[in-house]
């Protein structure tokens, strides 16, 4: 079903994970610099050519208190030697820099897991932040896990000492001691370390030579300590993975990179109106970079601005995109009913994070379907798609663009904070590949028998003619509408006929998008998951694992939300029992169920802002076919 | 400023549109419309580059009853749509139709900041000081103790000043006319359209049925000699139906007052000169009202800086990708791996 998926239909699936892949999770303070060795790390992994998925977890505020639990800032990899899809489950190693971030992780880590602590930072004063009476390390707590507790702040301060650094740089040093000794325990490089470190530092030397050092220090730790016996010394073999050239990418950069790419197949100017907000600025800054490459970044005063700005370029013959998260998005809803009552082509891209309101700006959830699909006064439909990874979103950004300039219509991108931020092994896309055949917009230039809605008899789009063409001159707007000519019109009939052609022209896209495949598993059976969105990597593994385990159960997952595709309902009605798990309350379920309501939907719902894990679903399978 | 010389000369007629104007019988909004009209066939505009952008409420219908390009959008949004045609193509002469509810109430925050971006557009603001098409509730330039149905017993709040508005936001040009000006609006919307950066026109206009005659001290032709000030660029600030009052600054103060040029020793060396480019001056003249001093109408400041546009597009910020063969399979391969194959890619085979 999607790009990616199709392009290995059927790779190896790790039946127990400890042995196929190592989950490895850091957590400490939010001013500890946590993402950041994580983010090296899986570079690092990235480039030693293994498979893996990461998922930064950070608090909303930029410097909680330090020490407190809301203030833990967390990054879980998984490196494996199979196809890597979801960063959710349990971690096998949890490095915990203080107090708190053991706190909160600890009840994640697989029982028989490696704890790894900063044993300086368990002072009474932080034991007591993190809530603990006893200190966790002296108590029977860890009982389940091999504990190595280690020194970590003192250890970074003397790494560091003959550069005569300040007291705080040095301990700040203390996550790269850390990534230092990681990097050791899984047979890893410290040269890109190094280079990115002198990159970064590149006008403070002094900062570059002390957190080199600590990096080394950590890494020689692992070599020579007394305790190295403890240590589990994992070795990776390189994934087996499709040929060809990759880089990491999160789904921030594939998406900009998909947009940007259907700009340019559809041979039009890239004009982005966006407005700050977690966790969507990642898509403005990655398209702000862009200019040399004809792309325009209009930094707006507010949400409803940076759409208004897209839908003014879109008016004057470009591609209008603006990006953003739920509270932005319902700032646009008005301006979004402008351009599907202008008709004009508008793609719009929701990073969803936890609601209602401003609810959990960096937590993932999927709550904003719905929104999408009817959230607008009047009837106003518009395409809704929603990519389901990282590696996804470049095809998703394509194919968004692809439907609004030949339907003349706003399209919804769905893509949320999870996928957004996690970074994956992508296989660089041949663009001279068919399936990347550009699709020009041809604007109207012919004076004779024009009006601005005449429409196309197959697609209904209107036609598009812009400011600029000499002879095309015309008015358009919010108002409705006459059918025959464009101008305004009050009349009750055409109303009628107008409301019709534009809820006709989204539902007759179903014509003209893929029909729904089973993504893995057989086409009818006992039990289905359909999913959309950032679930897929669960699911996916989930349903690969059990019927590695002779269960029979498939995936079904969603990538056109709205127009649905035309079979959909024929695909789900072949299976027995279907389980929607969402990051929701339910709203795909309300959405088929109002659609297809001979077909039975079992949901799985929950939003305490994480994805889900694998283990979950795989127990609702197990759960459901023994039922 | 796309203007040239036709072969076929176009007349005012040729810059409306099919349409029927439904503005009420006798709204100053129908002599806006003329005088707009005469100014693009004065210049002989091009309608094909031409584009009237407007938001919501009767000044925004302005845009049907043109034969140029016309985007009839959203309630306060037409300074950002705006932008975003100008960002996409910054050829075009954009114009936003808009009022003191659209412009200075919902759609306040995007008029600052189209103004302090300096985007190449031209705002004409048509203050009637109250909301017509919503059927007369006041407006955020409604004077203090109007009674509207929003408010039986009289407005309590102070209103805005659209020029000194546009003045504090940063706007490099900023006049005054009123819809009883036939000959000034012309002048005024043509020195707007010249202008490069954001031009903002306030228009004096009056609402026939919901606040007939608020402005009529300033435009009937017995009073408006002494309570109006029409100012021009180098010229003595002088006024009255006598032509012998002028503003000058109290000696030993910054503070204008109103003085009889022959009386108490004041000749007309002492009175201010107009500078379009003094932004102390302009301040000044914005805030003027009668009684104490007279509206000042005319070009009240023009300082000319480089554009948004030309900022974003003059310093190769964003590179212009050519408009032709824009969907060359080669040309976008080529392109997209200089995204793809920058440093950080391995292979695997």
């Amino acid at each position: 079903m999607t790009a990616h998926a199709r392009a290995h239909p059927h790779p190896p699936v790790p039946i127990t994970p400890e042995v196929d892949f190592v989950r490895i999770r850091f957590a400490g303070d939010s001013g500890d610099g946590i993402q950041l060795t994580g983010t090296r790390f899986a570079e690092t992994s990235a480039q030693f050519g293994n498979d893996f998925a990461t998922f930064p977890d950070y608090p909303a505020e930029i410097r909680a208190p330090a020490g407190t639990t809301y203030g833990v800032s967390a990054y879980s990899i998984n490196i494996g030697k199979t196809e890597i899809l979801t960063s959710g489950d349990q971690p096998d190693v949890l490095v915990a820099l203080n107090p708190a971030a053991l706190k909160i992780n600890l009840p994640d880590l697989r029982r028989g897991g490696t704890v790894l602590v900063d044993s300086d930072s368990f002072t009474a004063k932080n034991l007591a932040k993190a809530g603990y009476e006893t200190s966790p390390l002296e108590d029977d707590t860890l009982a389940q896990f091999t504990t190595i507790a280690i020194g970590i702040s003192s250890m970074t301060k003397a790494s560091v000492a003959h550069l005569g650094i300040g007291a705080k740089d040095a301990l700040r040093c203390k996550n790269m001691w850390t990534l230092g000794l990681v990097l050791w325990m899984f047979g890893r490089g410290r040269q890109s370390v190094i280079k990115w470190l002198n990159a970064k530092f590149k006008d403070k030397p002094e900062i570059a030579k002390a957190n080199i050092a600590a990096l080394q220090a950590g890494n020689a730790f692992g070599e020579t300590a007394e305790m190295a016996t403890e240590l589990r010394r994992f070795s990776i073999p390189p994934a087996p993975v499709e040929s060809g050239v990759y880089r990491t990418a999160t789904g921030a950069d594939t998406l900009a990179w998909g947009l940007y790419a259907g700009s340019r197949l559809a041979g039009l100017k890239l004009v982005l109106g966006s407005y700050p907000i977690t966790p969507a600025s990642t898509l403005l800054h990655i398209l702000s970079r862009m200019g040399d490459l004809g792309v325009t970044t209009f930094q707006a005063e507010d949400e409803i601005a940076a759409v208004c700005s897209a839908i003014g370029a879109s008016y004057a013959g470009a591609l209008g995109l603006t990006t953003s998260s739920g509270p932005g998005i319902a700032l646009k809803t008005e301006a979004i009913g402008l351009a599907i009552s202008a008709e004009l082509p508008l793609v719009i891209v929701n990073v969803q994070r936890g609601g209602p309101s401003t609810g959990l700006p960096t937590k993932t959830e999927q709550a904003d379907l719905l929104q999408a699909v009817f959230g607008r006064n009047g009837d106003a439909p518009v395409v809704v798609i929603a990519a389901s990874s990282a590696n996804d979103c470049f095809d998703c950004g394509i194919e968004a663009v692809r439907l609004a300039t030949q339907f003349m219509t706003p399209v919804i991108l769905l893509t949320d904070g999870y996928i957004a931020n996690a970074a994956e092994p992508w296989r660089i896309p041949d663009m001279s590949e068919d399936r990347y055949a550009p699709f020009p917009v041809k604007f109207r230039t012919d004076p004779e028998g024009y009006h601005p809605f005449l429409r196309d008899p197959e697609t209904l789009a209107r036609s598009w003619a812009v400011p600029g063409t000499p002879g095309l001159e015309h008015r358009i707007g919010g108002l409705e509408k006459d059918y025959h000519s464009g101008n305004v019109s009050y009349d009750r009939d055409n109303h009628q006929r107008m409301t019709n052609a534009r809820v006709g022209k989204i539902l007759g896209i179903a014509n003209h998008i893929p029909e729904q495949t089973v993504d893995f598993g057989e086409d009818e059976g006992p039990l289905a998951i359909l999913g959309w969105g950032s679930t897929y990597g669960a699911i996916r593994i989930a349903v690969r694992r059990s019927i590695t385990g002779d269960l029979p159960v498939s995936h079904v997952h969603l990538r056109h939300i709205w127009p649905l595709p035309r079979n959909l309902e024929r695909v789900l009605s072949r299976f027995e029992r279907i389980i929607v798990p969402e990051l929701n309350t339910g709203q795909l379920t309300t959405l088929l169920r109002s659609q297809y309501p001979k077909i039975r939907l079992e949901p799985m719902n929950k939003v305490n802002g994480q994805p889900f894990h694998v283990s979950e679903i795989e127990a609702a399978i197990i759960k459901a076919l023994e039922g | 400023m796309n203007v040239s010389t036709p072969q076929v000369k176009l007349t005012a007629k040729d810059y409306a549109s099919d349409q029927e104007v439904r503005w009420c019988p006798g709204c100053g909004d129908y002599a806006i419309l003329k005088a707009m009209q005469k100014t693009l066939a004065d210049l002989q505009a091009k309608r094909e580059n031409t584009v009237f952008v407007s938001g919501i409420g009767c000044s925004s219908r302005f845009p049907y009853y043109m034969s140029s390009y016309g985007f009839h959008t959203i309630h306060g949004r037409a300074p950002a749509i705006a932008t975003g045609v100008k960002l996409a193509n910054p050829e075009l002469d954009v114009w936003i139709a808009t009022g003191d509810g659209d412009g200075m109430s919902i759609g306040g925050n995007h008029m600052l900041h189209v103004l302090r971006r300096n985007v190449n557009v031209q705002i004409l603001l048509f203050n009637n000081e109250i909301y017509g098409l919503t059927k007369g509730q006041y407006s955020p330039t409604s004077r203090p103790g109007t009674r509207s149905p929003s408010t039986p017993g009289g407005s309590l709040d102070s209103p805005v000043n659209p020029c000194t508005f546009a003045l504090g936001s940063g706007g490099r040009f900023v006049a005054r006319t009123t819809d009883k000006l036939m000959k000034h609006m012309p002048v005024i919307f043509e020195r707007a359209l010249a202008h490069q950066g954001a031009s903002f026109v306030e228009i004096l206009q009056n609402c026939i049925i919901y606040n007939d005659a608020v402005f009529e001290n300033l435009t009937e032709k017995d009073q408006a000699p002494d309570t109006t000030i029409m100012v021009e660029h180098g010229k003595p600030l002088v006024f009255g139906s006598d032509g012998d009052k002028g503003i000058r600054i109290k000696p030993g103060t910054l503070v204008p007052e109103v003085v009889t040029v022959g009386q108490d020793g004041v000749t007309e060396a002492d009175l201010l000169v107009h500078n379009e480019k003094d932004a102390t001056l302009a301040h000044m003249l914005t805030t003027f009202a009668p009684p104490a001093f007279p509206l000042a109408l005319g070009v009240l400041y023009c300082d000319p800086t480089e554009s948004f546009e030309e900022r974003i597009h003059g310093h190769g910020r964003v590179a212009d990708v050519p408009d032709v063969n824009l969907a060359d399979r080669a040309a976008i391969k080529a392109d997209m791996d200089k995204i793809f194959l920058r440093p950080g890619t391995w292979e695997v085979k």
